[in-house]
């Protein structure tokens, strides 16, 4: 079972790579949407010691189905303890007890911030979007953050209209020098490559291309001149197992929420 | 001191026009019930607060019921957005709604502040964000014994808190498990609480540390069995999942929704007329 995959979608190699990157053993604080599936599949792969926090109070949730939303039952019951919501955002992440900050984006900038509060004007949204939710602290607080969201000149801007959560600010040093004690997102996982903070300007660089992807394609998919590895790799295809798992967890969420789709939303969390 | 009371009483004695109101719950026992009850006894002027408003905030909001909105995720959850409270912002539809905007960490912060009877909430927060230059409530002071930078922002103290929850017994005390959110910090910061209940029984059995709330620290309990619908209860209900997908078109036009609360909420006696009318609606689009 320990083959190479020969045919998966962009979404599906997304969702995989990002779920490599989950060692066994963290403690992962875990938004709704696509992180929640990366980092499950994580767990029904090579992280079964993963630990899954949600913001609604679920702490080692293992659930068998997806949540559609961040409060489903289905965490509660499959979980080492539930906490009120206070407690996980006072005792088990601003505890610094979080290695990794799992998140979805609507918009991300070239140093990797993060914007879901609005397009346009503030206080003259041209569109409203759901807002910060847990992310302006998870982004500050987990140790280390992972960004997953499909790659598109939308949702990949020069510069965004509303810093929602911090990522590297302007650059350079200007996160640390702004006191934020995590280290800040260490890769940006897309349908397209894995981009990840160059270590000096910490400007986002492709370091990694999915198969059949062209670097072509990747700039396009970009609203600035995005720079490009000398060291770019080609990201590792979907394992036959990985993919059995991730397509078995979505078809038992699909059948459980009664959707056809399969709980990919990037709807976020509530 | 509790009283065992139905919810239409309790609604028009204890939500004035123009309070502060926290109908809370995260996704788990949300208090849907009631905030219908809101919706037909024609409440208006309300400061809603909520750190994850979604349905029945969406239908507060687009019956004219809000004046304000705090909160830090206003969304449809695993579905998108929320178009009433969208048309609220951008168009100002039925009425401009002011808001004001947290993040979660901080509104829970600010929670526990107001039950602890503190004038504001403290936090390592917000550090990066655009948040605290379009939101004069958050603000930065400096630690008196380290010096370091720290948020800032103030307690929630509603007038109204609403919650639903499994249990009461038959003098008021409540249970409540499960996902619990914040809903023991937004009762006890609150001057009055309304909890909506699954089930009145002779005894709680409630286990030590359970979430208990004693009776003396609540207005009026009803009883309302399916109370959170399409929200749940652990033990006693699932999340009804393909409502919140129906919600995303019945809410998209001004038109849809008004027919739907219409029928469903303003033009139904209570909640138990709701259920029957819905399970019709429901019926008749199977039919279909």
């Amino acid at each position: 079972m320990d083959a190479p995959a020969v045919d998966f979608t962009a979404t599906e190699i997304m969702t995989v790579a990002a779920s490599r990157l989950l060692k066994d053993g963290t403690v992962c604080f875990v938004g709704i949407g696509l992180p929640s599936t990366a980092a499950n599949l994580a767990r029904l792969t090579h992280a079964p010691d993963v630990v899954l926090i949600y913001e609604s109070g679920p702490i080692g949730a293992k659930p068998t189905v997806l949540p559609l939303s961040i409060g489903d039952g289905e965490l509660a019951l499959a979980a080492d303890t539930v906490v009120s919501t206070p407690e996980i955002f006072r005792y088990w992440l601003q505890g610094a007890r979080i290695d990794v900050g799992f998140l979805g984006a609507a918009q991300v900038d070239r140093f990797a911030n993060i914007n879901t509060t609005v397009i346009g004007d503030y206080a003259n949204p041209k569109v409203r979007l759901p807002g910060a939710g847990g992310a302006p602290e998870i982004a500050s607080q987990a140790k280390e953050v992972f960004i997953v969201l499909k790659q598109s000149t939308k949702a990949f801007v020069n510069k965004l209209p509303f810093i929602t959560s911090a990522g590297y600010l302007d650059g350079g040093d200007a996160r640390e020098k702004a006191g934020i004690p995590g280290k800040g997102p260490a890769a940006v996982i897309t349908d397209l490559g894995i981009l990840t903070p160059d270590p000096v300007t910490k400007e986002l660089t492709l370091t990694s291309i999915h198969p059949g992807v062209t670097v072509e394609q990747v700039k396009g998919a970009t609203g600035w001149d995005l720079k490009v590895s000398p060291d770019l790799t080609t990201t590792a295809v979907p394992q036959t197992h990985e993919l059995e798992a991730l397509r078995d967890l979505l078809a038992r969420t699909a059948k459980a929420h009664g959707q056809s789709g399969g709980g990919q939303s990037a709807g976020g969390e509530g | 001191m509790a009283r065992l009371t139905p919810l239409r009483e309790a609604v028009s004695e204890i939500i004035q026009n123009g309070d502060t109101v926290a109908l809370e719950g995260f996704t788990h026992l949300i208090p849907h019930a009631a905030g219908h009850e809101i919706i037909r006894q024609g409440k208006t002027d309300l400061t809603l607060v909520r750190m994850t408003p979604d349905l029945i905030y969406d239908q507060l909001i687009g019956s004219g019921c809000a004046a304000k909105l705090i909160f830090s995720w206003g969304g449809n959850p695993g579905v998108g957005s929320l178009h009433r409270f969208r048309d609220a912002i951008e168009q100002g539809w039925p009425r401009p709604l002011a808001y004001e905007e947290h993040s979660h960490a901080a509104l829970a912060n600010a929670y526990v502040a107001g039950a602890s009877n503190l004038p504001f909430a403290v936090l390592r927060g917000y550090t990066g964000s655009d948040l605290p230059k379009v939101n004069p409530n958050i603000r930065f002071i400096e630690c008196p014994f380290t010096g370091e930078k720290l948020a800032a922002i103030p307690s929630i103290r509603p007038d109204v808190t609403v919650i639903h929850a499994q249990k009461a017994d038959r003098r008021g005390n409540v249970l409540l498990w499960g996902i619990v959110g914040v809903q023991k910090e937004a009762v006890l910061a609150a001057k009055r609480a309304i909890v909506t209940v699954e089930e009145v029984v002779d005894e709680l059995d409630a286990p030590p540390n359970a979430c208990v709330l004693p009776r003396w620290a609540v207005a009026a309990v009803c009883h309302v069995p399916g109370g959170a619908y399409p929200s749940y209860a652990q033990g006693y209900s699932e999340r009804d999942n393909r409502f919140y997908q129906a919600w995303d078109a019945i809410s998209r036009s001004r038109e849809t929704f008004t027919a739907w609360i219409d029928r469903h909420v303003r033009n139904t006696a209570d909640f138990e007329e709701f259920k029957r009318v819905f399970a019709e609606t429901a019926k008749s689009k199977e039919a279909v």
